[in-house]
């Protein structure tokens, strides 16, 4: 699985932390989401996906092979 | 729902396509449909009172999904037909080119119009904003208008005046109420609001009321007040709230009150639901509720259908909203009315960003922040636990 953020369309809801700590955080001045992990292991893909299922922005998307 | 069950979704917005991915991808592999007024594929409407409204994003930008995203999910769209009547004994609805669709479940997802002025809509000039084309028609009036006055200063008519005035525009908001986005956040935050409004060279005009719109050969000149005063305008935007199109199921058997009403799993009756805007449901422990947010859509779009299909969860989600005004973002979860008590918690309302909670019968109710985006995250845990007063005081500045 391959992550993209476009921190272009991210509005800082937090709502992808809520839903994969481990895989985004934002960023303290203006909230904005960053990528901490692109590749993410298997066990943390259901998350992921719900991170940019719930995303307000859309800025989340996801490649599977 | 079985394989050969047909499932119709009648909304092609954001609370609909949510329930088609969530059908799909809880396995449902009957027919489904979906039905959208609007003659588009599902695009995403925060971003119309926004950056479509400033220009800074090309109108396409709003799609929800890719044409390949859409393509999988196996539906068929009529898109550009409105359903006009319903028949739930029957299991059926009509659509307004007299396509008649039977269905073994329905999902209600229709949404809102915005409410007009008794008079005056008629004028050129005139503006309401719910749709990409409202806001297209929105942009290039405003590009043309020296002067513009936007009539009511809730989440939509304040994003629009901030705008306006950011396209160099001269900007009166006018609203019934004391202060802007009162109702949405309490007196203490619409005061700053306000401030933050005039700060930036909008002339804010709360506590005031429309008494008429002024014409001058079917273009609109301006808005009379009920202080007496006239202010001229070559672009007037009404913003005063929505109302729930449930006109199509008059007469369909269906309970409709402020929206289509539900109970806690989102059932209107056996076999249909709703969700997003148009949805009034029972929400656990608090009542019957109707939430017009864009992560509500996405919320209630999925929670809904997982219900059609047998889940049988009630739906109680803690709400998430935002503003972006000026260069302020206002992040809010739960429910933070003008009646509950509101204590600043971290930062400084004087500096430009601070974060606060809202307390009704001595439980956090909702969290606000100002500029202080993460802050949200945290205090967010206040609103989900409903964490006594006390214990959310004690976390000033933790």
């Amino acid at each position: 699985m391959k992550v993209l953020l476009d921190q272009t369309k991210c509005v800082s809801s937090g709502q992808c932390v809520l839903a994969a700590p481990a895989v985004f955080d934002q960023r303290d001045e203006d909230g904005i989401a960053v990528l901490l992990v692109a590749n993410p292991d298997a066990e943390l893909h259901e998350e992921v996906r719900e991170a940019a299922r719930i995303c307000p922005a859309l800025a989340i998307a996801v490649q599977e092979p | 729902m079985n394989d050969g069950s047909r499932i119709v979704v009648v909304g092609a917005s954001a609370a609909g396509l949510t329930a088609v991915e969530t059908l799909r991808r809880e396995g449902f592999t009957g027919r489904i449909a979906v039905v959208g007024d609007e003659p588009r594929l599902p695009y995403d409407r925060p971003p119309l009172s926004k950056q479509v409204l400033r220009g800074t994003w090309e109108p396409g930008r709003v799609a929800l999904r890719g044409d390949d995203v859409i393509a999988g999910l196996d539906a068929e769209w009529l898109l550009g037909n409105a359903a006009i009547d319903a028949d739930i004994g029957a299991r059926r609805i009509t659509l307004s080119d007299g396509r008649v669709l039977g269905y073994d479940g329905l999902v209600i997802a229709t949404g809102v119009t915005p409410r007009r002025l008794p008079h005056g809509h008629e004028l050129a000039g005139v503006h309401t904003l719910r749709t990409l084309d409202d806001a297209l028609a929105l942009r290039k009036g405003l590009l043309a208008a020296k002067s513009v006055v936007v009539i009511g200063a809730g989440f939509l008519g304040a994003e629009a005046a901030a705008v306006a005035r950011q396209l160099g525009r001269d900007v009166t908001l006018v609203d019934p109420l004391p202060a802007p986005m009162v109702r949405q956040f309490g007196a203490q935050v619409g005061e700053l609001v306000a401030r933050l409004h005039t700060g930036n060279g909008v002339r804010v005009r709360c506590a005031t009321g429309v008494t008429a719109l002024t014409s001058d050969a079917g273009q609109v000149s301006g808005v009379n007040l009920d202080d007496g005063a006239h202010v001229a305008a070559e672009l007037v935007l009404v913003a005063i709230g929505s109302t729930p199109n449930v006109g199509w199921l008059e007469g369909s058997g269906l309970s409709l009150g402020n929206g289509v009403e539900c109970d806690a799993l989102c059932q209107a009756a056996p076999g249909v639901v709703a969700a997003g805007d148009v949805a009034s449901w029972l929400y656990p422990g608090v009542g019957r509720l109707r939430v017009e947010h864009r992560m509500n859509a996405t919320e209630q779009g999925t929670a809904a259908a997982r219900n059609l299909l047998g889940n049988g969860i009630p739906f109680a989600p803690v709400s998430y909203y935002w503003t972006d005004q000026f260069d302020v973002k206002i992040q809010t979860y739960g429910v933070a009315g003008q009646d509950a008590d509101f204590r600043v918690v971290a930062g400084d309302p004087a500096n430009g960003r601070f974060a606060a909670v809202y307390g009704m019968d001595g439980r956090t109710t909702a969290a606000l922040t100002w500029n202080m985006p993460k802050e949200a995250r945290t205090l967010r845990r206040l609103v989900v636990e409903r964490a006594s007063w006390r214990h959310a005081l004690s976390q000033v500045s933790a």
